[in-house]
């Protein structure tokens, strides 16, 4: 079933610090996305997938094109909904992992996983004992728990945003490359955790650099080239199409 | 006072005669053929008829106007500013010939001060002049409000030092104005709650705000708690006026007059914790220190005609002037009968020590 | 309607005839907001913004932007030239509002913490005094019911209640601040406006306040307007940004938006210039 229906979506930058240029960060993009799937987006840098991901989170404003979301109340256009409205589904029914941490300074760690769940209505002591676990499993250290990410390496701060982002398990979670700065062992519990934490009921579209995370948890793949989609395939021909390249880097 | 309009007028229950301007000179010169050679050139009451007029206006705006400090051009008098000028003005636009006038200086009629207010009364406007209080119709006073109950044919001038209570609170008059006009005594409440905070109920001895008529927030002058509550639901007519400031306000006959204070940090008076009158063994009077040449420290009256009708007769009530003998006044005015009981215990064991007192004097 | 609608708000400074043409002269346009005609400087105009309840406003530019000027007149700090405010808990436009009304609506509908604490507080009161005075001026009546709740919202804006009878002069700034949240939201109003709120503080300080009262404001879900000229501000605490210019808003939208997709020359400048 199709939960978001992109269709010839289209972002342009107007620089005005450098003359007023033009620059297309997407153009005539579309393709749908089904209920419950896990959807990743990859191509080069600079491909547009980043401006894709933050045109579905409306921190990017689409020039062009809709972006028709399954809302439990009903369809809605994030791409011309009013901004109250998609404060509103950012609260309910999506979520948004940057790449990047972006907290308030002196906050414990464990305080900005256990916000959004309390925020959702959840008993605080049911809260933190939730986002206790989720930094255990992404193997933050328990000493770090309640020290200030402000702190931490870019790896420890990419788990708490992780552990941010998948605790309310929102309807559609968006992923900025959530594990770019993980090591390998880290990686694998972050992906094992993606796996088992959300359910059917969270749909997810990431944005990935590599190819083997993109195998372990993706269902389909969105391939972009130069701010254009150039095809959506099921993860199966990706990992087949790409086997050479994964060599080729390997060697 | 048929032949004389002008008398009535400044009789001080009438003010009929005010709006008119009679010919002056003629009044001023036959009033003044009628007093001592020694004020000869002086007009009746010693002020002229205009700043009569003028105080007259600003005293009925006060009276209409409960609580409300209402300006008036206030005169230079023959004493320094902040001895009781504005009281003297206020007085002295009242006074009539007939009116019998009593001068309190802090609960006593012969300090240096209280008799020369009093003589130039005497001398300027022609009137009795009595130290008691029941005798008295116009009354001036500084710091206390008599312990005998006053009645609707009598008017209290106090004589006031600082007429706003909120610049307690805010040195910017014009912003305690602003205040006033919109009834907004926040800044009060909040001085009055950090009074608690720090002594653990409300402290402040004297100039205790009252609300009035529960509009204008007012400085009753410097009296004691003890008298303040004798401003609520009076019979008499209560006069405020500062010649410095020159400013006027009253209150009215039968006005709410509320110490402010929290629900659950009521308004006290003063306490004297059983202490009684070393003169006339009274105990529902207020009381002040006082410490003779060998230090020894006692209490006495602050009320001194009073304390001397009750050295004559000790179970005289506040009231006693009065058909109806029970009227409530300020603190400390006991039911009658167990009053009464309580006096004869009294007595008993204070019969040597006035004795004692009187032989000191 | 909104819990506030603001159209058209203006405010003009200087002791001249305004010549009529003063708003078309002016503004982020122009560069500049004194009109060339008549001297008449335009603080702002022309401000048209709403804000929902629950939410957070940020209003951020550069000192002379006219941010302040406009949350004055939200505050009913200042009076407005032209413009006109619904107001959830007001009839008529807000504000035109008389003192009466004013100091009722700012005591218990919209609390303000000023930039400068002098403007908040009295420093010569306790600091529970001072936090008292907004329930006093609401009607408080019961002394050990105003201790309670000038309490328990010292703990709540994480005042060390122990000092609740000190003087305010003696409060650090970071105190004195939390102290005015603490006074602002006595009588949980529906609006609070923070002007610029970690202005004058220690680095450390600032981002426990913003954190203390981001918390509140979520709590509570108390509507929000934050002035500051510091982007990381309002970056942490606004949902919705305007971005104001030589009196003028030239840009409003969502505040990750505002950062990350700016579209006018000003605010793509102003981002680019975050140190």
């Amino acid at each position: 079933m199709t939960f978001i229906q992109i269709a010839d979506l289209r972002k342009e930058f107007e620089m005005h610090v450098v003359g007023g240029k033009r620059v297309v960060g997407l153009d005539d993009v579309s393709f749908d996305v089904h209920d419950g799937e896990f959807l990743a987006i990859v191509g080069e840098s600079g491909s547009g997938k980043s401006s894709l991901l933050k045109c579905l989170y409306r921190t990017y404003d689409p020039s062009a094109g809709t972006i028709r979301f399954e809302s439990e109340a009903g369809i809605v256009d994030l791409a011309s909904c009013s901004e109250r409205e998609m404060l509103s589904l950012r609260g309910d029914e999506i979520g948004y992992a940057s790449q990047f941490l972006d907290e308030i300074p002196r906050v414990p760690a464990i305080d900005v996983v256990t916000r959004p769940l309390i925020e959702d209505g959840i008993e605080s002591q049911v809260a933190r004992d939730v986002a206790r676990d989720l930094l255990t499993e992404l193997s933050l250290p328990e000493e770090l728990h309640d020290a200030y990410p402000a702190t931490f390496s870019g790896g420890e701060r990419q788990r708490v945003n992780l552990a941010r982002a998948i605790a309310p398990r929102p309807r559609l979670l968006l992923l900025d490359e959530p594990t770019s700065a993980l090591d390998p062992d880290t990686k694998a519990a972050a992906i094992d955790l993606l796996d088992r934490y959300l359910t059917d009921e969270t749909t997810v579209v990431g944005v990935f650099h590599n190819r083997d995370v993109v195998s372990q948890v993706a269902d389909r793949v969105v391939i972009l080239d130069d701010a254009r989609l150039r095809r959506i395939v099921d993860v199966e021909t990706y990992v087949a199409e790409t086997a050479d390249e994964a060599q080729g880097a390997g060697a | 006072m048929t032949d004389d309009p002008d008398h009535e007028e400044m009789a001080a229950t009438t003010d009929g005669g005010l709006a008119t301007v009679a010919d002056e000179p003629r009044a001023v010169s036959d009033l003044l053929s009628e007093t001592e050679a020694g004020i000869a050139g002086y007009n009746y009451a010693y002020l002229d008829e205009h700043t009569k007029r003028e105080v007259r206006r600003g005293v009925l705006n006060a009276i209409a106007l409960p609580g409300h400090q209402v300006p008036f051009a206030s005169r230079e008098m023959p004493l320094a500013r902040g001895w009781g000028t504005g009281g003297i003005q206020t007085t002295l636009s009242l006074l009539g010939p007939e009116d019998t006038f009593k001068v309190i200086d802090q609960g006593s009629d012969e300090s240096i001060n209280a008799a020369n207010i009093r003589r130039l009364a005497e001398t300027t406007a022609d009137v009795e002049t009595t130290t008691d209080t029941t005798d008295a119709s116009v009354i001036q006073t500084r710091h206390r409000i008599p312990e005998e109950v006053l009645t609707d044919d009598q008017i209290l001038v106090l004589q006031v030092p600082t007429t706003d209570p909120l610049r307690r609170v805010d040195g910017s008059d014009d912003a305690n104005r602003r205040r006033h006009a919109h009834k907004n005594y926040s800044k009060m409440w909040v001085a009055l709650y950090e009074n608690v905070v720090e002594w653990g109920e409300i402290q402040i001895s004297a100039r205790y705000p009252v609300m009035v008529h529960d509009r204008y927030l007012m400085d009753p002058s410097p009296i004691p708690r003890w008298d303040t509550s004798k401003l609520n639901d009076a019979d008499s007519l209560f006069l405020f006026a500062a010649g410095r400031e020159a400013r006027i306000y009253a209150v009215p006959p039968h006005t709410d007059v509320e110490p402010l204070a929290f629900e659950d940090r009521q308004f006290q008076v003063e306490r004297f914790d059983g202490k009684r009158c070393h003169r006339c063994a009274s105990t529902d009077t207020y009381l002040t220190e006082v410490t003779d040449e060998d230090g020894v420290t006692r209490y006495a009256c602050n009320d001194a005609s009073f304390c001397e009708k009750r050295i004559e007769d000790p179970t005289l009530s506040k009231s006693h002037h009065l058909d109806d003998e029970t009227v409530a006044w300020g603190p400390g005015t006991p039911d009658p009968l167990v009053d009464d009981a309580r006096r004869e215990t009294v007595l008993d064991n204070g019969n040597s020590s006035v004795t004692e007192g009187g032989d000191e004097a | 309607m909104s819990l506030l609608d603001a159209e058209n708000v203006t405010r003009f400074y200087g002791d001249v005839e305004p010549c009529g043409r003063c708003v078309e002269r002016t503004g982020a346009e122009h560069g500049r907001n004194r009109c060339p005609e008549c001297g008449m400087v335009v603080g702002c105009a022309d401000v048209t913004l709403s804000v929902e309840s629950g939410e957070v406003l940020g209003i951020v530019g550069e000192s002379g932007s006219g941010k302040s000027s406009l949350a004055e007149m939200l505050a009913l700090d200042l009076a407005a030239t032209d413009g006109t405010v619904a107001f959830d808990a007001y009839d008529g436009n807000f504000l035109d509002a008389n003192y009466e009304e004013r100091v009722d609506l700012q005591n218990e509908h919209v609390g303000m913490v000023h930039q400068h604490v002098g403007d908040g507080l009295n420093l010569e009161f306790t600091g529970g005094g001072n936090v008292a005075e907004a329930l006093l001026a609401a009607g408080w009546r019961h002394f050990e019911d105003v201790r309670t709740r000038v309490r328990d919202l010292f703990e709540e804006t994480e005042v060390p209640a122990d000092r609740m009878d000190d003087p305010t002069s003696t409060y650090s700034g970071g105190m004195q601040r939390r102290v005015q949240i603490a006074k602002a939201i006595a009588n949980d109003p529906e609006l609070v406006i923070l002007d610029e709120p970690t202005t004058g503080l220690d680095v450390s300080v600032q981002a426990r306040v913003l954190d203390m009262f981001r918390r509140i404001q979520r709590e509570q879900d108390v509507a929000t307007i934050v002035v500051s000229h510091d982007l990381g501000v309002i970056r942490l605490l606004a949902d919705r940004t305007v971005v104001m210019r030589h009196g003028r808003v030239v840009e409003t939208g969502l505040t990750d938006r505002v950062m990350e997709d700016p579209r006018h020359e000003y605010t793509q400048t102003l981002i680019n210039s975050v140190i």
